[in-house]
């Protein structure tokens, strides 16, 4: 250990710290650092006018286009799904509970590729939900519907496990104390309860919409995969390596990487300030 | 993603829930229900309702192909590889983070949940330029004739990208909140380092490291996007379990791409019954 470090060391009872720091590091640094790294330096390969070219393609610009579309939709319905299931889960008793609390966790534990088998199969024309839907002329199965609804899927856990402990934190005197004022119980909500989960419920909905964005297994078998009408961008990458053309993919995955990482920064800021919150209104 | 919400364990038990009384509240109930009934269980159900369409004999056959038993053998395997590590690379970062005081501390533990926040697709693109032919250390693995992409060493990697912070994050906020007194204790009481963590800190965190080894196999047997880049998606030779099921959906079998389907299904649901156990047990 270096002289620097003596201080830190002066203090350190524990055994232990140089292995497990060691070893820490060196798997953070050959399994995750690297391999971005490698993806970041070919992106300076490419130069910004190649780079500029590639990812303002028309075909680049509309699977952008869809993947933030869908993954808005299937954000928008777990915002409003999330915060029903949270409220229902810590504000209600009734019997199967438990079973409901714990199917929330499906979605993370189940392999994409298998959901997205699954609800393709489910909407399709003969299935279960698609003999319903396509005689009445909604076809989910290869349109941007279908897209939303996979992502819907695979984000389901997010704003619920998100809203879910600020809830239950959350003292219900003091909606009791509404009450006996004479609000009514949309008042109460919208002026006591919702003020003091929105912290948690757009941190939920801030990494619902990053998985969205992410998400490639559940969607490819859902969206028919046609360009400029249902080719998300992950997919197109995807495409792009198949062709050998390792720029054009390299480019696409760092513009979705660069959304990854803005939305990283600004669920972390919202989850502190949820944290924050939350102390406050204890 | 830094999301501690998606392993905030269920609120069944401690919630201040009262019985339903009014209406309204009914009427919430039952629109939850039945949302859940019509996103999550039906797809659920009907994985099992088209894997056994055909009959049981259908079934049986189909999963007793040899390709079908490669993809449950490849993925095994790479399970078999990757969660182990996954575990000592979670300690390791729990005991450096938790137990000791150091500058970075926060960083390292951002760079933790690095892999949450990146789709396994770029993962895949990551090693693809890293360890493919054209990429960074492809003409030095070409020539020590070493193949790692579109083969097992690179569907591991890619795993091990993807399962990167399971562990870890499951065991740290614990060891966090546990302190460090009684392990000062043992020390001075003579005990040795090794001796301290397995007499110590082990019985401490072993329900939280349990379900982070779970949550890490889910995953790890579930991996599609990242592995999809990397594997070349060669039949009965680099195709795993969740590939399996796409390739027969391309090959417009329906029945067979579901079996397979349901073999993931069924480790997906035994995890959720573990969880729910080891979180009672945890509580």
């Amino acid at each position: 250990m270096t002289a620097t470090a003596a201080p830190f060391r002066a203090k350190r009872v524990l055994p232990g710290f140089t292995l497990s720091l060691g070893t820490t590091l060196l798997y953070l640094v050959l399994i995750v650092l690297i391999p971005i790294a490698a993806l970041i330096l070919k992106g300076a390969e490419i130069g910004p006018a190649a780079f500029w070219a590639i990812v303002s393609s028309e075909r680049a610009v509309a699977a952008f286009r869809i993947t933030l579309t869908a993954a808005a939709i299937a954000t928008a319905f777990n915002a409003a799904y999330g915060l029903l299931m949270a409220w229902v889960l810590v504000r209600h008793d009734f019997p199967g509970k438990r079973i409901l609390d714990a199917l929330m966790d499906v979605p993370f534990a189940l392999p994409t590729a298998v959901a997205g088998l699954s609800l393709t199969a489910l909407f399709s024309a003969n299935g279960w939900f698609g003999q319903v839907l396509h005689p009445a002329g909604i076809p989910v199965v290869y349109t941007i519907w279908g897209i939303a609804l996979a992502m819907a899927f695979t984000s389901i856990p997010f704003v619920v496990r998100t809203v879910q402990p600020v809830l239950e934190d959350l003292d219900p005197s003091l909606e009791q104390a509404a009450e006996t004022l004479g609000a009514t119980p949309w008042q109460v909500f919208t002026r006591v309860v919702f003020p003091a989960i929105l912290p948690a419920w757009l941190a939920g909905c801030t990494t619902a919409f990053a998985r969205s964005l992410g998400e490639f297994g559940a969607i490819v078998f859902i969206a028919g995969n046609l360009p400029f009408e249902t080719e998300i961008a992950a997919l197109l990458a995807y495409i792009r390596l198949e062709e050998y053309d390792y720029n054009g993919a390299a480019a696409i995955a760092l513009v979705l990487l660069g959304f990854a990482l803005v939305l990283l920064i600004v669920s972390n800021i919202l989850q502190s300030w949820a944290a924050r919150h939350r102390e406050a209104t204890r | 993603m830094s999301a501690p919400d998606m392993i905030a364990p269920g609120s069944a038990a401690t919630g201040h829930g009262r019985p339903a009384r009014t209406m309204g509240a009914r009427a919430l109930i039952g629109l939850a229900v039945i949302l859940t009934l019509l996103i999550v269980v039906a797809p659920l159900v009907y994985i099992f309702a088209r894997a056994f369409s055909e009959g049981w004999q259908v079934y049986a056959s189909n999963i007793l192909d040899p390709a079908m038993l490669h993809a449950i053998w490849l993925t095994s395997l790479v399970a078999v590889i990757v969660v182990p590590l996954n575990i000592a690379f979670g300690i390791a970062a729990a005991w450096a983070v938790a137990k000791h005081r150091f500058p970075g501390r926060g960083v390292l533990v951002t760079m933790i949940e690095i892999p949450f926040s990146i789709s396994p697709i770029i993962a895949g693109i990551c090693y693809l330029l890293l360890y493919g032919r054209q990429g960074l250390l492809g003409p030095w693995l070409g020539e020590v004739d070493l193949q790692v992409m579109f083969a097992l060493p690179g569907i591991v990697l890619v795993t091990m990208f993807v399962t990167a912070p399971f562990v870890a994050r499951e065991v740290l906020p614990l060891m966090q909140a546990q302190g460090t007194a009684q392990e000062e204790a043992a020390v001075t009481l003579g005990a040795s380092g090794w001796q301290v963590f397995r007499r110590v800190t082990l019985p401490n965190i072993r329900f939280a490291l349990l379900y982070g080894a779970v949550l890490c196999t889910a995953r790890a047997v579930g991996e599609f996007g990242g592995v999809s880049v990397v594997s070349g998606n060669i039949r009965g030779q680099t195709n795993t379990l969740p590939l399996h099921v796409e390739l027969l959906f391309n090959d417009l079998n329906a029945v067979g791409a579901f079996a397979a389907a349901s073999t993931l299904t069924v480790i997906a649901l035994v995890a959720l019954i573990l969880k729910a156990v080891l979180e009672g047990r945890r509580g």
